[in-house]
C-alpha cells in the first residue's frame, strides 16, 4: 500500500498534473508537491505526486555502483 | 531510474554479497526491514538466499493493513451496515478479518463499499452521491497520511458536507522506539522504509542511533538498493558506529517533503494509538485537530460496534515485532492462508505471513 511509482509530468493545470507512468497517462494531485514543473520526474503515491526524483542523484548512485565494481574487479 | 545492464547489476550484487559475508565474519546479525514493500522485494529477489546464514533479515511492523487493529475493522464494518453510509476504501482492507466479519463479506451482503485508489476518489464519491455519508477508510503510515489530510483540506475548501474519514494512521518512528525500548527485539540494525522517509526525511530517526546506538539505513526497493543497505548496516556495525544513513538519496532528501508534512500537521496531530498485536503505543497515531473534526466519522456518525475479539492462536503480534517467523505460527499454511486469513499478516501481499506463504515455498524451515 505504501509503494510509490515514478512518472513524468506532461502537463500541469493548477494543482492537477497529467503524468505518464509506463506509457499510460494519469491525473495526479500536486497538493503535496506544489513546486512540480512540466518535465519533472516525480514519485506518485495514492493519486498524489509525493517527491521529486533527482536524476542527478540517480546518476551518482550509478557511478557509485560502477566504482564498487571496479573495486571488486581489482580484488 | 537506475540504468544498469544485467552484467553490471550482477557484478554489483556479487560485490555486495561478498563484502557482506566478509564483514559479518562469524558473528550473527539480525536486521529488520521495517516496511512491507521491502519484505516483498526481499522475497522476490531471493535476497535471503544471497546473504550468509548469520545475517538474518526479519520483518517489522511496516505493513499498514497488518497493524490496523480488529476494533478499527469492527467499526468500519458497523458503519458499512448503515443504509445511509457508503464506504470508500483501498482494496487491501476488504479481506482483513474483524472480530466476526470482513468488509468483503458485508459487501457480498449488499453493503455499499467502493474500492478507491486515492483519498480524492473518496471525495469524488461524496460529491457524486450527496444523499450518502461517504466514509474514507484512512490507514497507512506517513506516506499515505498526508494524502488523507489533503482530501480533508479539499473537502473543507469545497464545502463537501457528506465526506468523512475513519482514521487509523500510524507513525513509524514511535513504533521503532517501542520495539527497541521493549528490550526483547534483539535487532542490530534497521532498513528504514524508503517512501515513508521521502515524506519525513531523516531527522525523525536520529534517536535510533543517539539513544539506542542502533544503526539505520533508509533503503530503496530495487534488489541492489537492499543489498547495498545491508552492506551499509554491516559496515556501521563493523566499525562500531551508529548513525542514520541514506542509501536512497535519489528519492529521499534529508528534509523529506516539507509541503506534505505541513498538510499533515495542519489537519492531524499525534496521539496514542492501538497497533494490532503490539498494543497501545505513545504518540504513534494521528487524530484530527479540532477544526477538522467535522470530517471525523467516529465523532459525527453514531454507530454501535460489536465487542472486539482476537483470533485464537494468531501470532501476528510476535511476527510484527520480528520475534517470530510466520512459519513458527501453528496456524500458518493450515487454517491460515491468503484465501482465508486468520490474522491480518496473511491478508495484504505486503504482510509478512502472506509474503512467506507466497514466496517462501520450500524455504519455510529457514
Ligand atoms: S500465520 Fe496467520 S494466524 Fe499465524 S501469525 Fe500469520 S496471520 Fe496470524
Amino acid at each position: 500500500m505504501c509503494l510509490a511509482v515514478p512518472g513524468k509530468v506532461l502537463e500541469r493545470q493548477d494543482m492537477l498534473a497529467t503524468i505518464e507512468v509506463g506509457g499510460v497517462t494519469r491525473k495526479v494531485s500536486l497538493m503535496l508537491l506544489p513546486e512540480t514543473q512540466v518535465g519533472d520526474f516525480v514519485l506518485i503515491h495514492a493519486g498524489f505526486a509525493v517527491q521529486r526524483i533527482d536524476e542527478e542523484e540517480a546518476e551518482k548512485t550509478l557511478a557509485l555502483f560502477k566504482e564498487l565494481e571496479q573495486y571488486a574487479a581489482n580484488e | 531510474m537506475l540504468q544498469m545492464n544485467n552484467e553490471e547489476i550482477r557484478k554489483a550484487a556479487d560485490f555486495f554479497t561478498h563484502e557482506i559475508a566478509k564483514l559479518a565474519g562469524d558473528k550473527s546479525f539480525r536486521l529488520m526491514e521495517v516496511c512491507g514493500t521491502h519484505t516483498v522485494a526481499i522475497f522476490k529477489a531471493g535476497i535471503r538466499q544471497l546473504l550468509p546464514e548469520n545475517v538474518q533479515l526479519v520483518s517489522g511492523p511496516g505493513c499498514p493493513v497488518c497493524v490496523t487493529p480488529n476494533e478499527y475493522l469492527d467499526t468500519a464494518i458497523a458503519f458499512s451496515r448503515k443504509s445511509d453510509v457508503m464506504i470508500a476504501t483501498f482494496g487491501d482492507m476488504l479481506k482483513v478479518p474483524g472480530s466476526s466479519s470482513t468488509l468483503a463479506a458485508e459487501k457480498a451482503q449488499g453493503a455499499d463499499i467502493r474500492i478507491v485508489y486515492s483519498s480524492l476518489e473518496g471525495l469524488e464519491l461524496a460529491k457524486r452521491y450527496p444523499d450518502k455519508k461517504v466514509i474514507f477508510l484512512a490507514v497507512g503510515f506517513e506516506t499515505t497520511a498526508p494524502t488523507a489530510a489533503a482530501a480533508i483540506l479539499m473537502a473543507e475548501a469545497e464545502k463537501v458536507a457528506n465526506f468523512y474519514v475513519l482514521s487509523s494512521h500510524k507513525l513509524v518512528p514511535p513504533a521503532l522506539r517501542a520495539l527497541l525500548s521493549s528490550g526483547d527485539s534483539k535487532v542490530h540494525g534497521f532498513l528504514l522504509p524508503g517512501h515513508v522517509s521521502a515524506m519525513i526525511g531523516l531527522t525523525p530517526y536520529e534517536f535510533l542511533s543517539k539513544e539506542y546506538n542502533t544503526p539505520a539505513v533508509v533503503a530503496g526497493f530495487e534488489p541492489l538498493d537492499i543489498l547495498q543497505s545491508v552492506y551499509m548496516l554491516l559496515r556501521q556495525l563493523d566499525c562500531g558506529v551508529a548513525k542514520v544513513e541514506n542509501q536512497y538519496r535519489r528519492i529521499v532528501p534529508k528534509e523529506g517533503n516539507p509541503a506534505a508534512c505541513e498538510v499533515l500537521s495542519t489537519v492531524y496531530q499525534a496521539a496514542d494509538a492501538q497497533w494490532r498485536g503490539i498494543g497501545h503505543l505513545k504518540n504513534s497515531g494521528l487524530v484530527m485537530r479540532e477544526k477538522y473534526q467535522k470530517f471525523d466519522a467516529l465523532l459525527n456518525i453514531p454507530v454501535t460496534v460489536e465487542e472486539t475479539k482476537e483470533a485464537k492462536g494468531c501470532q501476528c503480534g510476535s511476527v510484527l515485532r520480528g520475534l517470530m517467523l510466520p512459519t513458527s505460527c501453528p496456524l500458518f499454511g493450515k487454517t491460515c492462508k491468503p484465501e482465508h486469513p486468520v490474522g491480518s499478516c496473511m491478508v495484504s501481499i505486503e504482510g509478512t505471513c502472506a509474503a512467506w506463504y507466497k514466496y517462501g515455498a520450500g524455504r519455510w524451515q529457514v
